[in-house]
């Protein structure tokens, strides 16, 4: 076992943390604050490769790998949790999944200008009443001719609105029950396509969370994803790799609190010593640190085992956990030690609090997680 | 047209420490950058080959370490990087490198070579003006903007402390760069994984032998002879002296030099 980067993610890390610091942390509180979707960032990703990262060139990404994009949500959500769901939303959940399973044709056509960040991705899975039972689809897709017909709707989209292309999960034949449901591609501006109620969040505010109405929305049939009855099989595969991006942004979460926090009790004075000089707020920093970096080990590793075309959606199920769970309890702690000032919106650390929840429930909630590991182990 | 930017790796920090021995900078433990000047030179390089469908060449003079230096220029965007390491370049002095660099750039040839005016490790702003006479060519410091370019010129304005110069050359030439001539890139995620699968061409000694003799290069073809090399002492904040109209103010510093016995 080799622990070290290699010199490629050693380089992109410099590259991350330079465009994070310089162009993603300085709108973090705006986009909070306004709730305000990141418009003018997703260009500058779009530019520098942020969109395409786990891609192959020929379809328009960068040649990287998963723990490149791993690393990228991490420094992205270390200053800002909002841009990087954007991008991994993006990226796990739209254009992975039709990478994964999409035609020739329908990854030149969709997955070329995702990559290249010249569109945007969004995914929808959950209903009202599908959230963790995801099987319970009450959206329906009908073949009718040449096309099929949409009709349902989704809720809690990430990019709602703002993406150009959306993975859509829907049931086809009620019978099969999970082997009914099928996977699409469909465009906005499609007629019959809108975007429905926003939602108003505690925590990555600039993230549009939408509903996704469909009335009567024809898409040509070459827009199915992999095969008829196959979309539950596509749903869970994507979201193991949606995990990754999630457990990552957690990570990067964490790693954002306690950098803000160092720094905080290395300035903050009470009986005329920095607070960082008494033990309590070591041994809290470092109880803190030690468990973030076992976070990252397994991030890492999640990630890794993707790229080597292992199993790994128990690692990813693990750390998805873990870091969501960590995130949470880090971000709490940090605040108890930034103390009054830590709740107030003068400091970063009350937004980076409501952010870190997010990360236990979104893309399987930890409950789930623990199902998947569960599973793994031979529970059943 | 054919652009080639000189860089150097230097010590990312202020506090540059000094082998009391050998009054040569100790790079062990200091994270390494590409020079500001340098890197805002590539900057220049690539807006003139988006312009002008020019290739960019990067070149560093230094130890094997400073492949990290040129990946990264790679990752920016330029198309190919030249080491230049031999253990007989240690120890040049400015002249002693701008001789080797000189060789070198005859060697990948050139029609517009861009250095950065000066390196925050050694800052004496030589090589790039010394490179230039030692190719006999034309050449341009301190550039703040590059005005207008064409296949075998360029125009350029040329910063002074109280103004500055439209300066037209035909190329071949050199240019060194300050901070204003531009604001450097990031790298591109793509770029980075295109850089490394790119190859370095390291050039040695062996490869400049022609035109390079062992007095002239290394310690021994280096005149200048560093005599001591310190680290400033801190000294205490200076005195502000607030709310004065002129007069006051020269009458409070009299005052104070006379003090100190200094005038």
């Amino acid at each position: 076992m080799e622990f070290g980067y290699s010199k490629e993610h050693v380089l992109l890390r410099d590259l991350y943390r330079k465009f994070a610091e310089t162009e993603v942390q300085p709108l973090a509180e705006e986009l909070d604050e306004e709730e305000r979707f990141p418009v003018e960032t997703v260009g500058k990703l779009a530019r520098f490769g942020f969109m395409g990262i786990p891609f192959p060139k020929e379809y328009g990404g960068t040649g990287g790998d998963y723990l490149a994009y791993a690393m990228a949500v991490e420094e992205l959500a270390k200053v800002c949790a909002t841009t990087a769901v954007v991008v991994s939303a993006h990226t796990s959940l739209c254009a992975g999944p039709i990478y994964m399973f999409g035609t020739e044709e329908q990854k030149q056509k969709y997955l070329v200008p995702l990559a290249k960040g010249e569109k945007l991705g969004a995914f929808g899975l959950t209903e009202p009443s599908a959230g963790t039972d995801s099987s319970m689809q009450q959206t329906t897709a009908k073949l009718d001719g040449d096309e099929y017909v949409l009709n349902g709707t989704k809720v809690f989209i990430t990019n709602a609105g703002y993406a150009d292309t959306y993975v859509i999960i829907a049931m086809t034949d009620k019978s099969k029950k999970n082997r009914g449901i099928s996977a699409f591609i469909v465009e906005k501006d499609t007629p019959g396509f809108s975007i429905g109620k926003k939602e108003r969040k505690m925590g990555i505010r600039g993230s549009a969370t939408c509903e996704l109405i469909f009335e009567n929305c024809r898409i040509p049939k070459e827009n199915l994803l992999g095969r008829e009855g196959q979309g539950f099989k596509i749903a869970m595969q994507t979201l193991d790799g949606g995990r990754i991006g999630i457990a990552s942004q957690a990570l990067g979460i964490a790693e954002g609190c306690i950098e803000e926090c160092v720094k905080y009790v290395m300035e903050r004075k009470q009986f005329n010593k920095k607070i960082g000089q008494f033990q309590n707020t070591q041994f809290e920093l470092a109880d803190m640190a030690t468990k973030v970096e076992a976070v990252k080990l397994l991030v890492y590793e999640a990630a890794c085992e993707k790229d080597a075309h292992r199993s790994y959606s128990h690692l990813s199920a693990m750390a998805k956990y873990l870091a969501g769970s960590t995130a949470s309890d880090v971000s709490r702690r940090c605040v108890q030690l930034f103390g009054g000032y830590g709740y107030t919106r003068d400091y970063p650390i009350e937004r980076m609090m409501r952010d870190a929840k997010i990360t236990e429930i979104y893309e399987g909630t930890s409950e789930v997680q623990k199902i998947v590991v569960a599973n793994w182990m031979g529970l059943k | 047209m054919k652009i080639v930017v000189c860089i150097k790796q230097v010590p990312d920090t202020v506090e540059v420490k000094i082998d009391p021995k050998t009054g040569t900078l100790i790079r062990d433990g200091v994270p390494s950058i590409i020079n500001h000047d340098d890197k805002t030179g590539i900057e220049a390089a690539l807006t003139l080959k988006e312009k002008l469908g020019a290739t960019v060449s990067v070149v560093s003079m230094g130890p094997p370490q400073a492949d990290v230096a040129l990946r990264e220029a790679l990752a920016m965007g330029c198309d190919e990087a030249y080491l230049v390491s031999a253990r007989e370049f240690g120890g040049s002095d400015t002249y002693a490198t701008s001789g080797i660099l000189a060789a070198a750039l005859d060697k990948v040839g050139y029609d517009l070579i861009i250095t950065g005016r000066q390196a925050i490790d050694g800052d004496t702003a030589q090589v790039g003006p010394q490179i230039a006479e030692k190719l006999h060519l034309p050449q341009v410091s301190y550039v703040e903007e590059v005005v207008d370019a064409g296949e075998d010129f360029v125009v350029v304005k040329r910063q002074f402390e109280d103004g500055y110069h439209i300066v037209k050359l035909k190329t071949p030439c050199l240019l060194t760069a300050i901070a204003e001539l531009a604001e450097p890139r990031y790298m591109s995620i793509g770029g980075v994984f295109d850089a490394y699968q790119k190859e370095i061409k390291v050039i040695g000694f062996e490869d400049l032998k022609d035109g390079l003799e062992l007095d002239m290069i290394g310690l021994k073809g280096s005149p200048t002879n560093v005599y001591k090399s310190f680290t400033k002492e801190m000294k205490g904040a200076g005195t502000v002296l607030h709310d004065l109209t002129p007069d006051q103010a020269v009458e409070a510093i009299v005052k104070k030099l006379e003090e100190k016995f200094i005038i």
